[in-house]
Order: structure tokens, then C-alpha cells, then sequence
């Protein structure tokens, strides 16, 4: 796929310095913005059959799992750019990115914490992720992905007492292959979307979960990406597995370092709920959006999906999106077990020139299904936010209802809210409501903050905060705090 | 006014908004801990007086001065003159959907805290205070739990008014219409509320044309504006008198 301005090239990178001093990049306007300087053992620039074999091979992969990632490349090959959603996105050049990259001091697979690069850990200090005692304290387990490679899992232990396996996705590949191999891609198919299909053909990492029948899974799971080596797209696989009677909260968060080439990432998540399971899955999104002036950022195009396989079985995707520069993504529900029920609670912020087309799809295809969606866009600067959804009532699905409620938030002249409802029902009694308002920051209440004595900017924060309490609430408590927080963040500057 | 030096001093203060020059020269001191009662026909420049000082963008100031303690309060932008100890009462106020009345109260009231070196009040302690407040106030405590003025009815949110003038311990309360959609209990405690703060040193400027409430209150001085100046002062007989024969009457010659 040539192009005339790729997003990203191999001269680019090798014009740029390649470290950029710590303390000097924590200065700089975004956050998380600065890079490790750990060394990549990275495949070159490019993709072919060849570069398939070659992470299959790196990765010391079954037979099966090359066999499927070739199947997923062939057909990824016939499959055009998906042009749907309302997004301006420049010419990617998918044979200037490299698909493989993993520290090179993992080699020798670290059996603890204290085998870890310490750069690695002071990485992550610096983000603040509570990867040992902090991790401890709050009762979160940690699968810490770290460009495509797990370099530490705590609470494996704790875990195993219960019979839950919570690991890389990779250490699932070698010591559960049968576990992957029945589920891997039966509720996104590799040839679902032309990005669920280039990651299936050449996903590094991500997560794998599964929840033994009848075990409440005893803490929160929490899994912390981010995108370090330059010009690598992450190729994220993630896998959660609850069996009867089970259930389980995973929250996924992600920062990233700010560089100048828009970074691809496609990330495919499959979930799978059996008879009477519930899975909770949230979301922290706060990849570098870029600048004000939407140079730089992150492409993010995502492919979430679960199958409420079993009667009565329940999913709800939580999602706060405040990063990226361009998010496609649409968190979706097949609700195939009769009784069974799907959930997504949104809330997604652009400021400045991010596009923001996301949403979720709720497939009734059982008896007495139901579903609700809960979605807040915020829109500030120059920023473009869609919310697209699709409620689909099967013949089958006797009894099915939806509740949607799509509300958007306006915050300057500049910016846009677009609203894409898609009912498609099969079925004359299916109950299937939809609410819709759009609001801006009005004047008034601006003022009787101000008047009270609150700054415009916390104003702003308690206004936006307010709004989306609704989605807020259905978030794990320390999720809750720091999404408030970096909703705050993401606006700064967008009133006052 | 016996005290030196006035809590406020409003020298010739003109105001527009939008092409219309709504105040056209006002000036008015007001002493710590006294209670000052304007009055006038609508459209007279009441409320603009209130939504000018506390800094409203809608209202440009096109002259004169106002200091609250000595400080240029037309030089401060709206949240400061709030932190400066200025309180206004709306006459229409409006919600904050999603916000709890606890959260939105304790915000203002910690950066209020924070700006004069103070440490913050922790949720806790806030409540303890805010239920306390409340009860004073003869307001439910489910009320605290609720977002900001959120389906309250009118009489409701005046009473969230007082609820927050009570917590904010202003040096200026500046009440507007706070007796409109209250009920008989509701202006009972307003009376009482601004009796107590009174007693500690808050000066009051109230617009209101309820005569029974306005004897409660005791002013020191009773103003009628007209057209954007203060046309008359007086004391309770000015307010008695205007309640009895109403604005038309006075305002004819005044014109003429």
C-alpha cells in the first residue's frame, strides 16, 4: 500500500534521536509523554508470509497458531480500508511499520520483579503503575504488557489457589494451547474487519483469563499497556474466558509516550460468558491524542467483542476514551444465551483535532435478551466525536429489549457531536427505546460555579463530571478517581 | 453607618448590558454586619447591581468603582470576588445536573478555604457541618445527596441558596427575590439565617418587596432605585409606604 505522505517511515525514525532524556521528556505538555531507552530486538520494517513465520517463530508458536495467523494474513490481503466512520484519517503505510519489538533484556524471561530491568520498573513508577506494593495495597493483580512482551504478573499465586489463570497471552499459547485453540476467534473471526484481520495475522501479546466454573474471581484484574518502541504498531491480543456460574472484573488502562509519527494500534479483545457468568471489562484510554494542532498521536482502531454464549450470562463493557488521535471502536455484545444481557457505559472526550467515532453494536439473538447503553461524548477545541450504535433484534430474539441513552456535550464553537443510532429489529414486540440530548457548557452555570468561588477550569471539571456520573458509577472505585482526574486533564484549557 | 470604614463602598458604578446602560450611577456603602433593602420597579437595575459586583461577563462595567474590605472588586474576575467573600443569592438558580449539592458546596467552599491559606475540609468533616447546617435550616438531609438544584422546585432551590450562604460564611450576602416561591416556613428561615450571620459580622444587601419579611429583617437602610439610580433612601417607612401605594406613583415626577 503505497502512499504519497505516509503516517510513518523507517528514514524518519532513523532521522530522529532515539532517546530522549527522561527528566527532560517528563517536561514536556503530555503527561506520560517520554520514552525508555531500553534496547528492541525488533523485526524490520514490513509485512509478508515471511514476517508471520518470523513472530510465530520468535514466539515458539504451535503449529496451529502459525497455520491460523497465515489464514488471517491471506485474507487481510483481500480486504479494502474500512471508510464508514467519520473520521479523516491520513494514508497509512502498513509496510513502513515493523510488527515485532520486544526488550531485549527479556531474553532470559525474569522469574520476578527483581529480575526486571529496573528501568522497566522506573518506568513505571513514573506512570504510577502499582505493579508491586502499590499493587498490593489496592488489591489489583497487574499483567504488565510492556511493548509486546509480559515482563511481570503478580498475584499468579493467589490466583492459581483458585484455579483462575490470568497470564500473557504468550504463556497461554504454551501452557494452555488447548484453551486457545477452541476459543481463539469465535467471537471476532479473523476475517470480521480488515484490523481484526492484520491482527490476527501478527498480534504480538496481550492478555488471556480464564474463570474455573463457579469461582468468583477474588480481586480486580488490571492489565496496564503501553506503547514504547518508535514506529511499532501494537498488535494486542486479549482472550477472557468465564465458565459457568463465574465471574469476573478486568480493567485495562493505557498511557503511552508522546513521539512525533502518528502510532497504529489495533487491538483485538474476544470475550466469552457461559451459562449464569458475568464479565466486566474497563477501559482507560489515554493514549497521546497529539497536539493541539493534531500533529501526532495515536491511531487506535479497536475490535471488542463478547458472546454471551450462556442463559442468563452478562457483559458490560465501561469505557473512558480521552486519548488517541484518531479512536475507532466499537464495543460490542452477542447475546446468543437465552436471559442473557449486555451493557456499555461510554464516555469518550476529544479536545483539540481528535476524531472520535465510537460506540457499540448489542446483537439480540436469544429469548428474553436485553441490553442498555449508556453513552457520554464530549466534544471541545476542533475535536469530532460520533457516537455510532447498532441495536439488532433477531427473529428468535422473543421478548428482547433495549434502553440506549446518547447524550453529548459541547464545550466551545468549534466542535461537533454526531449521533448514529442504527435500529435494525426483527420483531414487532421487541421494546427498543432510545434517548438522545445534546448540551453545551451554558453560561449560566458556568457563572454560578464561579460565583461560588470555583475556578472556570474546575468548573469545567465539575460541569463535565457531573454529566457523566451515570457512566462513572458503574466503574471500580480507583478507576472511578482517576478517570475523573483525567477527564479533568483532557480539558484543561478548553473553557476560560 | 457609624463604623469608620465601610465593608462595601460602591462609587457612581455604571453597567451595560448588551446596548442598554442599565445602572446609570450608583453608590451605596454598606457596614459589616448591617442589612441594606433595595426596592424599585422591574427593569429598575436591581438584580444588575448584584450580577454586576459578583462579576457576571454579561454585564460591562462602564465606570465607577466598587471595593469590598478595600479591595478593587471590579478588578477581579468572578471567582475571586467570591473567594473575597462576595456572595450572591440568584434569583433564578440555575442546576448542575450530575453534581451532588455536597460535592458543588464543599468545592467552593475548599477553594474558598484554599485561597485565604486555610486547610481543605474533608468530606467528612464537610457532611458533619452540612448536616448540621441543614437541619438549622429546616432541610432534608436526602437534599445534600442530591445534584445541584436537579428537579428541585423553585421554593427548593432558594432554600439551597440559603443553605450555601449559611456554609460559605460570606462577608457580603447579596439576596435577590430569595423570598420568591418559598413558603411561610422557608421565609422564616431566611430570617433567622440572616440574623445569626448578622450577629458575626455579614453584611446584607436584600432586593425583595415582601413587606412582612423585610420588617423581619430589621434593615438599617431601605433604597429605591429607579432607572438605574438610587432615587430614594429611607428606612422601614420608605418600604411600608412603597408597599402601600406602589412604584408608579413616585416614579412620574421623578421623570417629569
Amino acid at each position: 500500500m503505497a502512499s504519497p505522505e505516509p503516517i510513518s517511515t523507517a528514514q524518519a525514525l532513523a532521522d530522529k534521536p532515539q532517546e530522549a532524556p527522561l527528566e527532560q521528556a517528563l517536561q514536556r505538555p503530555y503527561q506520560h509523554g517520554f520514552v525508555t531507552d531500553i534496547e528492541s530486538d525488533s523485526l524490520p520494517p514490513g509485512l509478508d508470509e515471511d514476517t508471520i513465520r518470523a513472530i510465530s517463530r520468535k514466539k515458539k508458536e504451535p503449529q496451529f497458531l502459525l497455520d491460523w495467523r497465515l489464514a488471517a494474513f491471506r485474507r487481510w490481503q483481500t480486504m479494502a480500508l474500512p471508510d464508514w466512520a467519520r473520521l479523516k484519517i491520513a494514508p497509512i503505510d502498513f509496510q513502513a511499520l515493523s510488527y515485532y519489538s520486544a526488550p531485549k533484556s527479556m531474553k532470559d524471561k525474569p522469574k520476578s520483579l527483581d529480575e526486571v530491568d529496573p528501568k522497566l520498573l522506573e518506568t513505571y513508577e513514573k506512570l504510577g503503575v502499582p505493579l508491586h506494593e502499590r499493587a498490593a495495597l489496592a488489591g489489583v493483580a497487574v499483567d504488565a504488557v510492556f511493548d509486546s512482551v509480559s515482563v511481570g504478573t503478580t498475584f499468579r499465586k493467589q490466583l492459581a489457589d483458585v484455579g483462575v489463570i490470568f497470564c500473557s497471552f504468550s504463556h497461554a499459547v504454551q501452557n494452555h494451547p488447548e484453551l486457545v485453540e477452541k476459543y481463539l476467534g469465535t467471537v471476532v473471526p479473523q476475517g470480521d474487519n480488515f484490523y481484526a484481520a492484520l491482527n490476527s495475522a501478527v498480534f504480538s501479546d496481550g492478555s488471556f483469563v480464564y474463570i474455573p466454573k463457579g469461582v468468583k474471581c477474588p480481586m480486580e484484574l488490571s492489565s496496564y499497556f503501553r506503547i514504547n518502541a518508535q514506529n511499532t504498531g501494537q498488535f494486542e491480543r486479549t482472550l477472557i474466558i468465564a465458565e459457568e456460574g463465574s465471574s469476573v472484573s478486568y480493567l485495562e488502562g493505557c498511557t503511552a509516550p508522546q513521539r512525533d509519527e502518528n502510532q497504529l494500534h489495533a487491538a483485538v479483545v474476544e470475550l466469552i460468558a457461559h451459562d449464569d457468568a458475568f464479565i466486566k471489562y474497563s477501559t482507560v484510554q489515554n493514549w497521546y491524542p497529539g497536539d493541539e494542532h493534531g500533529v501526532g498521536g495515536i491511531y487506535n482502531f479497536v475490535t471488542k467483542r463478547g458472546l454471551a454464549a450462556g442463559k442468563r450470562s452478562r457483559i458490560a463493557w465501561t469505557q473512558i476514551e480521552t486519548g488517541s488521535a484518531i479512536t475507532w471502536k466499537y464495543p460490542s455484545c452477542v447475546l446468543r444465551g437465552e436471559g442473557s444481557s449486555g451493557e456499555f457505559f461510554s464516555i469518550a472526550v476529544s479536545n483539540h483535532r481528535q476524531q472520535a467515532d465510537t460506540g457499540t453494536k448489542m446483537i439480540h439473538l436469544g429469548k428474553n435478551t436485553t441490553s442498555r447503553i449508556v453513552s457520554k461524548g464530549i466534544s471541545a477545541g476542533h475535536a469530532h466525536n460520533a457516537y455510532r450504535g447498532l441495536v439488532r433484534i433477531n427473529p428468535g430474539a422473543e421478548g428482547a429489549r433495549n434502553h440506549t441513552q446518547c447524550d453529548s456535550l459541547l464545550i466551545g464553537p468549534h466542535c461537533g457531536a454526531h449521533t448514529f443510532p442504527y435500529v435494525d429489529s426483527g420483531r414487532a414486540d421487541a421494546v427498543v427505546e432510545h434517548e438522545a440530548t445534546t448540551t453545551r457548557i451554558s453560561a449560566e452555570r458556568l457563572f454560578y460555579c464561579e460565583q461560588r468561588g470555583i475556578d472556570a477550569q474546575e468548573a469545567t471539571a465539575l460541569i463535565v463530571g457531573g454529566f457523566c456520573q451515570a457512566v462513572l458509577e458503574e466503574l471500580p472505585m480507583e478507576f472511578a478517581l482517576e478517570a475523573k482526574a483525567l477527564l479533568a486533564v483532557s480539558l484543561e484549557g478548553a473553557v476560560g | 453607618m457609624t463604623s469608620p470604614e465601610p465593608l462595601l463602598q460602591v462609587r457612581d458604578l455604571r453597567v451595560q448590558v448588551g446596548e442598554r446602560t442599565v445602572l446609570h450611577s450608583v453608590s451605596l456603602d454598606v457596614n459589616a454586619g448591617s442589612l441594606v433593602v433595595l426596592m424599585g420597579a422591574n427593569g429598575s437595575g436591581k438584580s444588575t447591581l448584584g450580577l454586576a459586583l459578583a462579576g457576571h461577563p454579561a454585564y460591562q462595567v462602564l465606570g465607577g468603582q466598587a471595593l469590598l474590605a478595600g479591595q478593587d472588586l471590579l478588578a477581579l474576575p468572578a471567582h475571586e470576588r467570591a473567594r473575597a467573600g462576595l456572595f450572591l443569592s440568584f434569583q433564578s438558580p440555575p442546576d448542575v445536573p450530575g453534581v451532588k449539592n455536597n460535592l458543588f458546596i464543599r468545592t467552593a467552599l475548599n477553594a474558598q478555604r484554599e485561597s485565604r491559606g486555610q486547610p481543605p475540609l474533608d468530606a467528612f468533616d464537610f457532611l458533619t457541618s452540612a448536616k448540621q447546617a441543614a437541619k438549622a435550616l429546616g432541610l432534608p438531609e436526602a437534599m445534600l445527596g442530591r445534584p445541584v438544584n436537579e428537579g428541585f422546585s423553585g421554593g427548593e432551590r432558594k432554600r439551597n441558596e440559603l443553605l450555601q450562604l449559611a456554609l460559605l460564611q460570606p462577608r457580603l450576602a447579596l439576596l435577590d427575590e430569595i423570598d420568591s416561591g418559598m413558603d411561610v416556613d422557608g421565609v422564616r428561615a431566611v430570617v433567622e439565617q440572616v440574623r445569626r450571620q448578622r450577629a458575626q459580622g455579614t453584611a446584607f444587601i436584600v432586593v425583595s418587596h415582601y413587606l412582612q419579611m423585610i420588617e423581619q429583617l430589621e434593615p438599617d437602610a431601605v433604597l429605591r432605585l429607579d432607572q438605574g439610580c438610587i432615587a430614594e433612601t429611607g428606612d422601614l417607612g420608605l418600604a411600608r409606604h412603597i408597599a402601600e401605594t406602589g412604584f408608579a406613583s413616585r416614579t412620574a415626577p421623578a421623570g417629569a
